[in-house]
């Protein structure tokens, strides 16, 4: 080792060279709690990566902050009739590599989407009801759907569109080394590293106007101890997810600024009603077997809705970071029925319910949840044991890691399993159609329906609504089905998630429904 | 020798081969990845197809017979998550923590045989307790907990030290490494001081232990009476004779240093295999754990073959024979 370098290891060790790098202007990095497994937009369909994506490449239709559609690279659409949609394209917009967006590009992408080799998750799912793709003009494009397809546009908010000049035979590799990844974003792609970082530039010539940044670096960082140090001691400027424990204090400290939004994951239960006696881990209170399922009882599944105190799951456990729910999605969505309260605590109306039930002594069962996928989850999972056993029913816990869990309940390995929900379409029927439905593999109906829940009057209401093509008789149809099902207990909603963001004093985060996190949300504070 | 070269490394071959099996059976028992990979609200035919894609959709004996087929060309599988080679993303991760290992390794040999010197040399003095004292917190005080103070310290009140991530690399042959920059050595010293402080507890242990038998061992007294200086006698003489355990010591604790500086490598976000292990266990990425197991698998191998040598080298007493009957 040269002398040189021997002397400054030395005065490194001995002194603690203050060698933090100043931050230089409009500069940025942001600490993500989960890493981004691909720079190729149509590669894996998984949050952290739709969130980073859309810094790079951009839809036809945007979501805002609270998951409203809004124009993207199309400035307007509309369904000319019940299998046709119309869509006008942004003119002026270019592409990273200086070359123009026009509908071929839109063509090409919607042919690359199923095609990806190897998608542990591909984006067919939101391409796939169009059957035939027509350009008029340039900057005008005619989507045809099999079947009236309602979400359409919802669907192509999550598609993003890449380049035909750049993108043919591309591999998800030229991607990940930056050839490929050339989309019409806010900015360019610089860096990736897997399970490491991913480095942005600003693209000077956006069409949306020019953003703060000129550079900004995402760093993954998984565990929530380490990115809460990294905003501490200024490495980062903004996290996301902030642990809840580390909130409060957060909060008192004058030099962070908190954001938080309510989210669009419902944290529920399912309990299993596929069998006709005992569902797995529910005995009566010697350990037999009960004669029939208690939760094909409407009575007893309310009892176990209004048995959990949510207001002091909230304020206790989530240490005010959530909010009780009532439905799928919190009231503002699309959707959403207004007159669809929380479930008011009453452990007595409870007790009595499971009586009328023919369980005046109430019976056993053994909650099962996640202890590293929701917020807080394991402790959800305790805090609902200990209401249960103020309602007479003697309730076991076991939480396990969600690489095991998830397996074994979509088995219905279970009997009461907590569970969580984030809605990306953002209006309610989807989360209807996915989780209440009758479970029907190949129509596509119920297919996380994890309880079987099955109410004949709630699927044809649901039906109706999903080909409805006028919104606003669509939304009475959803809030019609959301209804039945709620007032049956179909599932018992617990708490919508609050995400949190935290910035240092100087940056402000416009927090969001999605828990995206966006460097385009991200503005020096004034 | 080379009789001996040649029956290791078919004993290694077995093993590794072992490994691999007990390992592909434990991840497979562990739940389906596709639960974690496809987005929940895709349907059906896309479970279907990205099964297939991923090769999940075979029965368990065969996805062991192709992984087998592919190892013996020194293919590992592509990550389910990352589509990349699974050995590829390893070896690209490993240098960091190699890297790591190695810094950590040294510390603990530059400050734990000095300091190990002094509490044997003074084991009743205040100093000689007050380092027996600390190497004890070493021992007991979890590398997390650790870790977390070293960051609200050095990084958070003092502002001093990077939090977290690798700093400025400089490639040499090839090998990407940190600490020829001021900016790498300031990322790397936390988290090599957290991996350090067990290993160095327990050199310090080793050589007080040893420094207390030698200082009475009458070739130290011959030294002293012969009119040599304190350093000379025991820079020399003590020091010489107690290091034999403790390079055997170190050559054995290299390896279980790459191994588990899993903990360090996810408080400090250090990028090398031991936070891509944890994540891809987190997110099921099977051809990543089977293979980063079979790397240190072999990495062990690899540095218990070169302890034998370099043992027999040192001492001639020990035999590299195939004939069991000199054991």
């Amino acid at each position: 080792m040269p002398r040189i370098l021997r002397l400054a290891l030395a005065a490194f060790v001995i002194l603690g060279l203050p060698v933090l790098a100043p931050a230089k202007e409009r500069e940025v990095s942001i600490g993500l709690q989960a890493a981004i497994t691909s720079m190729d937009p149509h590669y894996h369909n998984l949050t952290p990566n739709n969130s980073m994506m859309l810094h790079v490449f951009e839809p036809l239709i945007q979501r805002d902050a609270n998951q409203k559609l809004v124009p993207g690279l199309a400035t307007s659409w509309k369904a000319v009739d019940d299998l046709t949609w119309e869509f006008k394209l942004r003119k002026n917009v270019r592409f990273h590599d200086g070359s123009p967006f026009t509908a071929q590009d839109v063509v090409f992408t919607l042919k690359r989407v199923p095609n990806v080799p190897n998608s542990p998750s591909s984006f067919a799912t939101f391409t796939k009801p169009i059957i035939d793709v027509k350009v008029i003009d340039p900057h005008t494009i005619v989507f045809k759907t099999a079947t009236p397809h309602v979400l359409l546009p919802s669907d192509l908010a999550s598609v993003l569109i890449i380049s035909k000049v750049s993108g043919e035979k591309v591999a998800t590799e030229d991607f990940n080394s930056g050839k490929a990844a050339i989309g019409t974003g806010p900015y360019k792609f610089a860096e990736y590293v897997p399970n490491q970082r991913v480095v942005l530039k600003a693209n000077y010539g956006y069409w949306g106007g020019e953003e703060p940044w000129d550079k900004v670096t995402f760093k993954i960082l998984t565990n929530p101890a380490a990115r809460v140090a990294a905003l501490l001691s200024g490495d980062v400027q903004l996290i996301e997810t902030v642990p809840t424990a580390d909130i409060a204090k957060l909060g008192k400290d004058p030099k962070y600024i908190l954001s938080d939004k309510v989210s669009n994951r419902v944290i529920y239960v399912h309990v299993n009603q596929s069998t006709d006696k005992s569902p797995p881990f529910v005995t009566d209170k010697a350990g037999k077997p009960l004669e029939k399922n208690p939760f094909r009882d409407t009575r007893v599944r309310k009892a176990l809705s209004i048995g959990i105190n949510r207001d002091a799951i909230v304020n206790r456990v989530m240490e005010g970071k959530a909010v009780a729910a009532s439905q799928l999605l919190p009231d503002f969505f699309y959707g959403t029925s207004k007159k669809l309260k929380p479930a008011k605590y009453d452990p007595e109306g409870a007790k009595k319910l499971l009586a009328e039930a023919g369980y005046p002594g109430g019976f056993s069962l053994t909650i099962h949840g996640p202890n590293n996928r929701y917020i807080n989850d394991d402790k959800v999972a305790q805090a609902i044991a200990q209401f249960y056993s103020r309602i007479g029913i003697d309730a076991k816990v076991e939480t396990m890691p969600s690489a095991v869990y998830f397996t074994r309940a979509t088995k219905l390995e279970f009997g009461y399993m907590v569970l969580g929900w984030g809605t990306e379409s953002g209006e309610q029927g989807s989360a209807l159609r996915s989780l209440l439905a009758t479970f029907d593999r190949d129509k596509g109906m119920g297919v996380t329906n994890r309880g079987r829940y099955s109410n004949p009057e709630f699927d044809k209401v649901l039906a109706s609504a999903l080909v409805t093509m006028d919104d606003k008789k669509r939304e009475a149809l959803i809030q019609q089905a959301a209804e039945i099902a709620m007032n049956d207990t179909g599932l018992i909603p617990i708490h919508y998630e609050v995400s949190t963001w935290a910035t240092a004093r100087s940056h402000r985060y416009a927090a969001r429904t999605d828990q995206y996190t966006l460097a385009t949300g991200l503005k020096p504070a004034n | 020798m080379l009789a001996f070269a040649i029956r290791r490394f078919g004993q290694s071959l077995f093993v590794l081969v072992l490994m691999s099996f007990i390992v592909f059976v434990g991840v497979y028992a562990i739940g389906n990845p596709m639960e974690l990979l496809v987005n929940p609200q895709a349907d059906e035919a896309e479970r279907i197809r990205a099964t297939a894609a991923l090769g999940l959709d075979k029965p368990f004996l065969e996805q062991y017979w192709v992984f087998l087929k592919g190892a013996a060309s020194g293919d590992l599988g592509k990550s389910f998550v990352f589509n990349v080679p699974a050995l590829s993303l390893i070896l690209d991760k490993l240098p960091a923590t190699i890297e790591l290992a190695f810094v950590a390794m040294v510390m603990a040999i530059l400050l734990g045989i000095p300091l190990g010197l002094v509490a044997g040399l003074n084991p009743d003095s205040f100093i000689g307790r007050g380092i027996m004292a600390g190497s004890i917190l070493g021992f007991s005080l979890p590398t997390f907990w650790v870790g977390l103070v070293l960051i609200m310290v050095f990084s958070v009140q003092l502002g001093w030290l990077p939090s977290n991530g690798r700093g400025e690399t400089v490639s040499i042959a090839g090998l990407s490494v940190s600490f020829l920059t001021a900016d790498g050595l300031s990322h790397l010293a936390m988290p090599a001081l957290n991996l350090a402080l067990f290993k160095l507890s327990l050199l310090i242990r080793l050589t007080r232990a040893g420094t207390r038998e030698a200082v009475l061992q009458d070739y130290v007294k011959f030294a002293r009476a012969k009119g040599l200086t304190q350093s000379r006698v025991i820079g020399v003489h003590v020091l010489k004779n107690i290091l034999i355990p403790i390079v055997t010591v170190i050559g054995l604790e290299l390896g279980s240093v790459i191994a588990f500086a899993i903990v360090t490598e996810s408080i400090f976000a250090w990028p090398g295999t031991g936070k891509l292990l944890i994540d891809s266990i987190n997110q099921l990425d099977r051809p990543v754990i089977v293979a980063y197991l079979l790397v240190i698998v072999a990495l062990f191998i690899v540095i218990n073959f070169a302890v034998d040598v370099l043992y027999s080298m040192l001492d001639p007493r020990v035999r590299l024979g195939g004939a069991s009957a000199s054991r």
